[in-house]
């Protein structure tokens, strides 16, 4: 349809797959990283009145799945006009 | 004025708002009741979707049940959270893309198999009734509590205004009021919340006041206060938990999934205009969600601590219980706080183990659920503060369930009669089964809500693990592998189903007196034994895929099509 050829097609798919793995390897990493496996670890610091394992799973988590949605939104649409298959 | 008048005022004046939008925006098309023409923009749609996503568990449990477990209760902010970055990565755009109204309606065609599409409309069914019995008696007890009627009474007046705006409005009517309940119930979440933080720490954000100082005198951190208090009364360090950490993983993990996996919610992005709109209102899902979310926990540990001062006193003698608040005797009331003066001193000491047990010292029961809708009154704000939370339990409850129903009727009216059993019926003959199917899920969930079974909790937990390891998985593969076929699917989704439930239903329903951490599997609790139902699924899907021959030549053309995001309007276009 909208892809010039099939050889189009595959790219856009590889980037965007690859965008994606890239976003949920950090989405991991805090998430099930910071909040999780390396929290006893991170606890050891303070960070304001917080011991830092807390505030990553109670606070620093979400603030970054937001942050992650929104680079994923303005990647997405870059990458749309670049393959002309923006609307 | 009292906080009754006020109530009645505030909670009025809500309704009104939503049967007026409900009405203004009554649904013609069969294609307007189920997903609003395509046309909702994608922020009112982000706002829409966060109300429909945070029911009366995330407004009037969550903070109460962080509350008493600490850094435990993160497994509920994360998993919450982390599973819209899945939904919004993964499954979002595509499904958008693909067009048709519901998620079984994608399982069957993508499957090319009408048992594939029967196995996921059962899956749908099973995981909405499972929640809006809890919405629906979530709308009984705050109308119980501040309007002083029976519960019964309060679950039938939640019915008859859930019925006007889902059964005659369609998505539409629920898009615009879920949109009017959003602010409703934030503004009710953050107005306590901001007042106690300003109360004891100066902070106005309870975000950062949470980790801020006491202004006491003391001078103390407000979490090093909590660990002191958790530590001298016997409970876990309220900053650490007491979990395992592979517990703690897997309920993440399976909470997660099972968000991204959750019918009522997927459908909602159905309803915008274009893919990349899709992806944009997610994005404004999450920052509306994150508003509430990001505060549940400061509201948590500043209950904590007023709580126990509260009831054991500044000094932790204990506190008169003739001289105890209004707030005690009113709840003691409703049955959800019991107090029992075991060593007779006339004096409450709250402690960790159980208020039955003869040896232990703790003298106060408290329920959990009522924290949220107490703590405004613990702290002593202003009465139409408090008329404000019931207004904003009321609008979580009643935005849940709405949209709950409406993935229950076009379950029963698209799913299964047009697509299955009766594939002539017309336009406006479905339109009808779906109202019914409606009024009967309504008459159906006021029965739960006024005759709960013993074990909400244990049902929330089967709620999620079934979405885990059916919806998920499936839904990933369909977009992700062109090969998969319908041998692997169902295969997948049937294993991963039985295995989750048989792991829950044996330890929560067949022998309860063995679920402890030495009998689970890998010491993971039925909580988040949908993690693991999940790898089930993914593994079964693969292996029966293998050996089988893979999707047809057109399938793997129509997976081609969805993964490009041009196009999609044309789907809508009539």
């Amino acid at each position: 349809m909208a892809f010039k050829d099939n050889d189009q097609a595959k790219a856009y798919w590889a980037e965007n797959l690859s965008l994606v793995l890239k976003l949920l390897a950090v989405w991991f990493v805090v998430a099930y990283g910071c909040g999780i496996l390396f929290v006893d670890a991170l606890n050891e610091i303070r960070f304001f009145g917080f011991k830092l394992g807390f505030w990553f799973s109670q606070q620093g988590a979400i603030y970054t799945f937001v942050a992650l949605i929104f680079v994923y939104v303005r990647q997405m649409t870059a990458l749309d006009k670049k393959y002309g298959v923006d609307e | 004025m009292d906080v009754q008048t006020l109530t009645f005022i505030i909670v009025g004046a809500s309704f009104a708002m939503y049967i007026a939008i409900a009405i203004w925006a009554r649904a013609g098309s069969t294609k307007e009741f189920y997903v609003a023409g395509g046309g909702v923009p994608p922020v009112a749609n982000g706002m829409a979707t966060a109300a429909d996503w945070m029911s009366a568990a995330s407004f009037i449990s969550m903070a109460g049940i962080i509350s008493f477990v600490g850094y435990d209760g993160g497994v509920y902010l994360m998993g919450w959270t982390g599973g819209y970055v899945l939904l919004a990565l993964c499954l979002a755009p595509y499904l958008r893309k693909f067009g048709k109204f519901t998620v079984p309606d994608f399982i069957g065609d993508r499957y090319y198999s009408q048992t594939a599409r029967t196995v996921a409309v059962i899956c749908a069914i099973f995981i909405c009734f499972t929640y809006i019995a809890g919405q629906m008696r979530g709308v009984g007890v705050v109308f119980s509590r501040f309007l002083e009627v029976d519960i019964e009474t309060g679950v039938y007046i939640g019915m008859v205004i859930v019925f006007f705006y889902a059964v005659l409005g369609g998505m539409k009517g629920i898009t615009y009021t879920q949109v009017a309940q959003y602010c409703v119930l934030v503004f009710a979440y953050l107005v306590p919340a901001i007042f106690i933080s300003l109360m004891m720490t100066g902070h106005v954000l309870p975000q950062t006041g949470f980790g801020a100082t006491l202004t006491d005198g003391s001078g103390m951190y407000v979490l090093d206060k909590l660990d002191g208090l958790s530590a001298e009364l016997g409970f876990a360090q309220y900053t650490e938990g007491s979990k395992s950490m592979i517990d703690v993983f897997a309920i993440t993990a399976a909470l997660m999934v099972g968000t991204a996996g959750l019918p009522h919610v997927i459908v909602r992005f159905f309803t915008v205009p274009k893919v990349k709109d899709t992806r944009i209102s997610a994005a404004w899902t999450l920052v509306f969600i994150a508003i509430v979310y990001t505060t549940a926990p400061a509201v948590a540990s500043f209950a904590r601590v007023n709580l126990i001062d509260t009831i054991n006193g500044k000094d932790g003698s204990g506190t008169e219980y003739a001289e105890a608040p209004t707030w005690v005797k009113n709840w003691e009331r409703t049955g959800l706080i019991t107090f029992n003066d075991k060593n007779g001193d006339g004096k409450m000491q709250y402690s960790a183990g159980k208020m039955e047990d003869p040896n232990s010292a703790n003298e106060v029961k408290i329920d959990r659920d009522i924290m949220v809708l107490a703590n405004p009154e613990i702290a002593d704000l202003p009465a139409w503060v408090i008329a404000l939370v019931a207004a904003g339990g009321i609008a979580a409850a009643l935005s849940t369930t709405a949209g709950l129903l409406l993935v229950i009727s076009t379950s029963v009216s698209h799913d299964l009669l047009k697509r299955t059993l009766k594939p002539n019926i017309s336009d406006k003959q479905e339109l009808i089964a779906a109202r019914l199917a409606a009024m009967i899920a309504i008459t159906i969930s006021a029965y739960f809500g006024i005759n709960p079974p013993g074990y909400v909790a244990a049902i929330v937990a089967f709620a999620f693990g079934l979405a885990a390891s059916s919806f998920f998985p499936t839904l990933l593969m369909g977009i992700f592998s062109k090969r998969m076929n319908k041998e692997g699917a169902i295969a997948g989704m049937i294993s991963g189903i039985v295995f989750t439930a048989g792991y829950i239903i044996y330890f929560k329903f067949v022998n309860p007196g063995a679920n402890v951490p030495a009998n689970w599997l890998f010491g993971i609790s039925p909580e988040g034994i949908g993690t693991i139902g999940m790898l089930v699924n993914f593994g079964v899907a693969f292996l029966v895929c293998k050996v089988t021959s893979e999707a047809p030549e057109e399938i793997q053309q129509m997976v081609e099509d969805i993964r490009n995001p041009k196009g999609s309007s044309a789907a809508h276009a009539h």
